[in-house]
């Protein structure tokens, strides 16, 4: 195989290329102005409570969750939900590894701002709502993501964004949020 | 974290990692079923047959309910209402309902090897629920899952099982699932019912009820089944109660820590002791629970079946 295959360096694929769209303190600020965005919207601060969808957006909850505390100057409910279960392609693919929701509140007649990193077709919020159903019957519910790539499928929209970024479908977009030992920063890989 | 299965037939083909994929689903599940909405819509619009050619309550009830809280629908056969009485094979039963565009058959038959046979037949995705005296992979992994859940571990643990080894597909399958899972496995028993050839399944083998007790982390009872066993193999059950019984006498010699855990049904007075099937330190009600979450893992992960894991963002 070895002495048949071409040795043009061109024969193989080219390597991703990948684009810092956001760096750590550039995340630092879009979340500081989502926080007070959330605050100037939400004058009730007493009935906000977070909640980050698995994965990427429950980091960020946390961190809007301290930020929304240090404005508001008492602590703020946070919570996680997985929609693994609620998701609609789930006869299409391998099932999902489930990951803990932890909802440690009553959610009826509360606003609810759902948290993620990155608003794209729009079922996974979908599926969010469907999930936070059947936890109770929130008063609203708000959607701040830290990006929006856009190519939606639903009629959904964010009300908080850190950053709006157009991209082709063959783009990807992975945040990188409170890993230990590794620099937050979204990055934005084109094939 | 992998699964890409369409089908749960056996443990024996598990590696330990799916193991473990369904006991961490599983997890989720449990805690699905402690919020006041305990159904989420993962198989709307699935159909599920239960095919129980065997009579079977509680693993028929269990299977329904997960099915139910995963927002399936349901059709129930038994063996009494089926035209199997009627002179029908099971092929031509299976083919029938995969005719109607059922998604997953759920059986459990006295024959072994009856699942292998439908997944081979069959389109659609196929559970075992028991297959004679050969495999009950739901059982054992609702066990791990109880052990794990209790414990915080298997891997390392002293496992003894005790009872009618032979007859029984809920001892195959738990040995399968614990030496995967590495556990220290000992049957223990009569001769009659616990033949040496166990050994060859990585167990230890004794006949020595205190032995096998003394250093166990967990009891495992197993039922006589009365209703498998062609001729007698021991001498009475009056006799079994003296030799083998779970007793508290048994029990003190034990780790202060053992927990005791039986399939169901259990037989008072023969297998355990009546006292002790009911104190804090027996684990069967927390098997019947735990048995509905990791069922709605298995259909929840089976459904998936093949395919990419990633879900994209979004």
């Amino acid at each position: 195989m070895a002495a048949t295959r071409p040795a043009a360096r061109s024969s193989f694929p080219a390597m991703p290329e990948a684009t810092v769209i956001l760096n750590a303190p550039a995340i630092e600020r879009a979340l500081t102005r989502i926080a007070h965005e959330i605050a100037e919207r939400n004058e009730a601060s007493a009935e906000v409570v977070l909640v980050g969808i698995q994965r990427g957006g429950v980091p960020l909850a946390e961190r809007l969750a301290s930020l929304l505390a240090g404005i508001w100057g008492h602590p703020v409910p946070c919570g996680q939900l997985d929609v693994a279960m609620h998701r609609d392609d789930l006869d299409q693919r391998a099932a999902p590894v489930i990951h803990p929701t932890t909802i440690p509140f009553d959610v009826s007649g509360k606003t609810v701002v759902l948290v993620d990193d990155v608003l794209f077709n729009g079922r996974t919020i979908r599926a969010a709502l469907d999930s936070l159903n059947d936890f109770g019957r929130p008063q609203r519910v708000q959607l701040a993501v830290l990006v929006d790539r856009g190519h939606r499928e639903l009629p959904v929209k964010a009300d908080f964004v850190g950053k709006n970024q157009p991209t082709s479908l063959a783009e990807k977009v992975h945040v990188r949020f409170g890993e230990p030992g590794r620099a937050d920063e979204v990055v934005l890989e084109r094939p | 974290m992998s699964w890409h299965r369409p089908h749960l037939l056996d443990i024996e083909s598990l590696s330990a990692e799916e193991i473990l994929t369904v006991l961490d689903t599983a997890k989720a599940f449990k805690a699905v079923g402690e919020r006041a909405i305990k159904k989420v819509p993962a198989l709307r619009g699935r159909t599920v047959v239960n095919l129980f050619i065997e009579p079977s309550t509680r693993t028929r009830t269990s299977f329904e309910l997960s099915e139910q809280r995963l927002s399936a629908d349901i059709i129930n056969f038994t063996a009494e209402a089926s035209s199997l009485k009627k002179g029908e094979t099971l092929k031509d039963t299976a083919r029938n309902l995969e005719a109607l565009n059922v998604d997953f058959i759920v059986i459990r038959h006295s024959a072994a090897g009856a699942a292998h046979f439908l997944s081979r037949v069959l389109n659609t995705h196929v559970i075992n629920a028991g297959d004679g005296a050969h495999e009950h992979p739901t059982q054992a992994l609702l066990d791990a899952f109880t052990i794990r859940e209790r414990k915080g571990k298997i891997e390392g643990l002293n496992v003894t099982i005790l009872g009618d080894i032979l007859f029984s597909r809920v001892a195959r399958s738990n040995i399968w699932a614990l030496t995967k899972l590495g556990a220290n496995v000992t049957l223990c028993g009569p001769a009659t019912l616990v033949p040496r050839t166990f050994e060859q399944l990585g167990c230890r083998v004794t006949h020595d009820v205190d032995a096998a007790l003394r250093d166990a982390d967990i009891i495992h009872l197993l039922r006589i089944q009365h209703e498998r066993q062609r001729k007698t193999m021991f001498p009475s059950i009056g006799e079994y109660t003296t030799l083998f019984g779970l007793n508290k006498t048994r029990l003190a010699k034990a780790k202060p820590d053992a927990l005791i855990m039986h399939p169901g049904p259990v037989n008072r007075g023969v297998e355990i002791d009546n006292e002790i099937a009911d104190s804090a330190r027996s684990l069967i009600l927390e098997q019947v629970t735990n048995g509905i979450a990791v069922r709605m893992a298995v259909l929840f992960l089976v459904n998936g079946g093949k395919g990419p894991q990633e879900i994209a963002a979004g």
